[in-house]
């Protein structure tokens, strides 16, 4: 984004539409062929309603081919319009107004406009809708249409990152009045639309012959997106050559997959983190030198060394990745020092600590492990961790928020706000610790109405540290996207780490050779 | 013939109090497993609130009994009830567009099932007969014994590894089979032969040893009798002596194993369905054991226990039709 500091471009992001269109290409992508993609992360009830989507074989095909959101995060990282050529804050953040995309239609020839926003935001606030995306759009007071192709929306609270929450893959665009028509065949304004869906088996899609995003996205003539859940059917599938791109690689598998010449694995870094959060409500952990001790207890590089096989990076007890604008890379790590975690074990007033941490690999692969090697570095500090191996059936409800001290992870989140009011804010659902620290809340609420950068990075600096030395949630390691590419396919440089395979994207970005 | 038909009425009338069992144990199976279909549908989003409102939309409040016969008393009018997944789907989308039913979503899986299934059977049973004749004919030669090691070590092997060594050789080191089987609907016959075509020779390796033992050992007891005997002192050529007169006195047993095969091919399907990606009832199966998804899980057990049932049944009576005493009783 030369030139073009990310915030300016969000207060007012007038530019936007202009690369939103030409796609700034860094490389010659030329048009054509067919692109099949064997995907892990589908299911039988998966369906095209954007409320339940939850894994890449879904987000892929919704956000990636057959439906646009408003904004869009690029693969670096900066959000450019999508549906929305430009939007504008009052000087509190507090009030949106959106221009919407002009001349843009659904694939049964609606026109898109005003009233399909709202209606499209207003399924996730709809009473008992379940949507997932609902926290986001909660906050929203108002929506207003000013003309056919301006939108107005008033919320709560002053939020600087509206525009960011507004890309997500929830927040799908449906034609007004035909949503459940929609839901049911896949009409959306997107690149490619539905020739074939079978849920949990594949989807088909073909390029729209005259799309707005023109030649700057959308390269291949038919798309398709087979599930392959089996980590080995689907390594199988690409060193056989019948599909041409996989999503999650098992580490153990990389070397051989690199011995390929036919096949180059892409690996980025961004927000998925594997946690160890502890209720800080109750004992011992409501002492923060309990809590500190845990953290000098662990063996964060032999964790990324052993669980991920060294495809990750170690982390520093705050939930913000290198994929995140405000990420304070330079705060000084935690390092494992059994005699630190003594020393706060000591001004505890303990001598000794035992704990019970559960952990099951529901949780993320190899947290059983994880927390068997959590165990063997937190003895010499006088912490005998119990590993308690919990189901991974129902995993999710009995023991995460449950249990004092569990296992969990986090796909990460783009914008800082939004990682924190997840699972940091005092009070939310998601705060696994149940961490309540007033500065932190305090800058939490003046950073989100910031519309100043340098400010803004200054507060998010803090609230990392705070976190880092007072927080609830252990947060050893963050795990790389690894992913596969036979050499047929063209990627541009840069490919976005904010989620798996090019921000969900791919089927808009790449091309064949 | 009428003894055959009552045989017929009473096994088939055993074999529905046998699925009437079969739903009750499934059922209650299920429901022990920890956690339900709201808690796994919903994962780490699960909030108590959220979880309570998927079990009042499709009824996972009320008491275990009460949720039992409700669904008996659709089953038997022959409606299967709605698969959670997409019965709560359609709540989410406030109207309930018939697409969840379990008949329409189990329909096509098991259409794919059962090619798959006589695929492999119009391989298996054909190559472990002729097999099973050929050893009983070079009985203790090298071909009997290597037909035995080959047989014996595909059926010791766990079918996933017999799925990944044919994928070795007949995908990977030499491309000639595709190693996905991803069949869809309005495919052309030959493509859908072709990518049926590995995990049908899994299956075969996996079901050809118990048939072709069971002709070799059938056959191999009759040669001593004293017909055999005659037949052979009449100068006939030991092949014909096999096939006209030892094996349609031995066909009793084997129509017995073949029928068991064939409903292990419709019924053990599951881990080659995975390994080989292909869309059949065994990864639906799978996919709502893992989300409780209780109506698909009832309705696909009782399709694999109807299909023991009826193949066992097919079975007991062609032996009757083959054997000239039990069908001319005295």
């Amino acid at each position: 984004m030369n030139g073009i500091s990310r915030r300016g471009l969000l207060k007012t992001g007038v530019a936007a539409g202009v690369l939103g269109l030409s796609g700034m290409p860094l490389r010659a992508q030329s048009r054509g062929g067919k692109f099949t993609a064997g995907i892990g992360g589908a299911n039988t009830s998966d369906s095209w309603d954007g409320r339940t989507h939850s894994d890449l074989f879904m987000i892929a095909a919704a956000l990636g081919g057959v439906y646009d959101a408003l904004t869009e995060v690029a693969a670096d990282g900066s959000l450019q319009g999508e549906l929305a050529t430009s939007w504008e804050a009052s000087p509190d953040a507090k009030v949106w107004t959106f221009n919407l995309r002009q001349g843009v239609t659904f694939h049964n020839g609606k026109a898109f406009g005003a009233d399909d926003v709202i209606e499209s935001l207003q399924m996730h606030v709809a009473e008992g809708s379940k949507s997932a995306a609902q926290p986001l759009v909660a906050a929203i007071t108002e929506m207003r249409k000013i003309t056919d192709h301006q939108v107005q929306f008033t919320l709560e609270a002053g939020n600087a990152d509206f525009p960011y929450l507004l890309s997500d893959y929830h927040l799908l665009m449906y034609p007004a009045g035909q949503i459940e028509e929609s839901i049911a065949k896949g009409i959306g304004t997107g690149l490619y639309e539905v020739v074939a869906f079978d849920p949990g088996v594949r989807f088909v899609g073909r390029r729209v012959a005259d799309h707005y995003k023109g030649d700057s996205a959308g390269f291949f003539d038919e798309v398709e997106l087979i599930a392959i859940n089996d980590n080995t059917a689907r390594m199988n599938a690409l060193l056989t050559g019948q599909i041409d791109a996989v999503n999650r690689i098992d580490f153990r598998l990389e070397p051989l997959l690199r011995a390929n010449p036919n096949v180059s694995i892409q690996e980025v870094t961004g927000n998925q983190h594997y946690t160890f959060p502890m209720l800080t409500q109750s004992a011992p952990f409501n002492d923060v030198n309990v809590r500190r001790a845990l953290k000098y207890g662990v063996d964060r590089q032999e964790m990324v060394d052993k669980i991920l096989l060294g495809h990750g990076k170690v982390g520093n007890d705050s939930p913000i990745g290198p994929a995140n604008q405000y990420y304070h890379a330079e705060m000084e790590q935690l390092a494992y020092d059994p005699d630190r975690a003594k020393f706060h074990l000591k001004q505890a007033g303990l001598d000794s600590l035992n704990i019970d941490l559960s952990a099951s690999n529901a949780a993320f692969e190899g947290a059983v492990d994880a927390a068997q090697l959590y165990q063997s570095s937190a003895a010499p500090a006088g912490i005998n961790i119990n590993v308690i191996q919990e189901p991974a059936d129902g995993y999710w409800s009995n023991v995460w928020l449950v249990k004092p001290f569990s296992a969990s992870y986090w796909s990460g989140r783009s914008t800082e706000d939004w990682m924190f009011s997840s699972a940091y804010e005092a009070g939310v659902p998601w705060n696994d610790s149940q961490w309540d620290n007033a500065r932190f809340q305090e800058l939490l609420y003046s950073a989100r109405a910031e519309l100043d950068s340098d400010k803004r990075r200054e507060q998010y600096y803090e609230m990392q540290q705070i976190l880092r030395d007072d927080g609830g949630v252990v947060i050893p390691m963050f795990a790389n996207f690894v992913q596969a590419i036979s050499n047929r396919v063209v990627t541009p440089d840069v490919v976005g780490n904010t989620a798996q395979m090019d921000n969900n994207r791919m089927l808009e970005r790449w091309s064949l050779a | 013939m009428g003894n055959v038909l009552t045989i017929i009425l009473q096994r088939l009338a055993l074999g529905f109090l046998t699925l009437l069992v079969v739903s009750v144990v499934i059922f209650v199976a299920v429901n022990l497993l920890p956690g339900d279909f709201a808690q796994s549908i919903l994962g780490q989003g699960a909030t108590p609130e959220s979880v309570a409102a998927i079990r009042r939309d499709l009824g996972l409040d009320q008491p275990m009994v009460t949720r039992y016969f409700s669904w008996l008393g659709g089953a038997l009018q022959g409606d299967f009830g709605s698969s959670f997944a997409q019965a709560s789907f359609a709540n989410f989308t406030g109207s309930d567009s018939g697409a969840g039913s379990v008949a329409q979503q189990i329909a096509p899986r098991f259409a794919n099932t059962m090619f798959l299934a006589a695929v492999s059977a119009a391989i298996a049973v054909p190559f472990a007969l002729v097999l099973g004749v050929l050893a009983a004919l070079y009985r203790n030669s090298v071909f009997d014994r290597a037909t035995n090691i080959f047989t014996l070590s595909s059926i010791s092997s766990p079918e996933f590894f017999l799925a990944y060594v044919l994928i070795l050789f007949l995908a990977v080191l030499n491309p000639i089979l595709p190693s996905v089987s991803n069949i869809f609907a309005d495919m052309a016959f030959s493509d859908r032969l072709e990518k049926t075509l590995l995990p049908a020779l899994t299956l075969t390796l996996v079901v050809t040893a118990h048939m072709m033992r069971m002709t070799r050992a059938a056959i191999i007891n009759l040669l001593s009798s004293p017909y055999i005997e005659m037949a052979r002192l009449k100068g006939m050529s030991p092949l014909r002596v096999i096939v006209r007169h030892a094996l349609p006195n031995a066909l009793a047993p084997i129509i017995n194993v073949v029928a068991i095969n064939l409903a292990y091919l419709i019924t053990g399907v599951v881990v080659v369905e995975v390994v080989f990606v292909y869309p059949g009832i065994g990864q639906l199966f799978v996919d709502s054991v893992k989300f409780r998804d209780i109506p698909v899980v009832q309705a696909c057990c009782l399709i694999f226990a109807a299909a023991y049932i009826l193949l066992n049944l097919t079975a007991d009576i062609m032996s009757i039709l083959s054997n000239p005493r039990l069908r001319h009783p005295k």
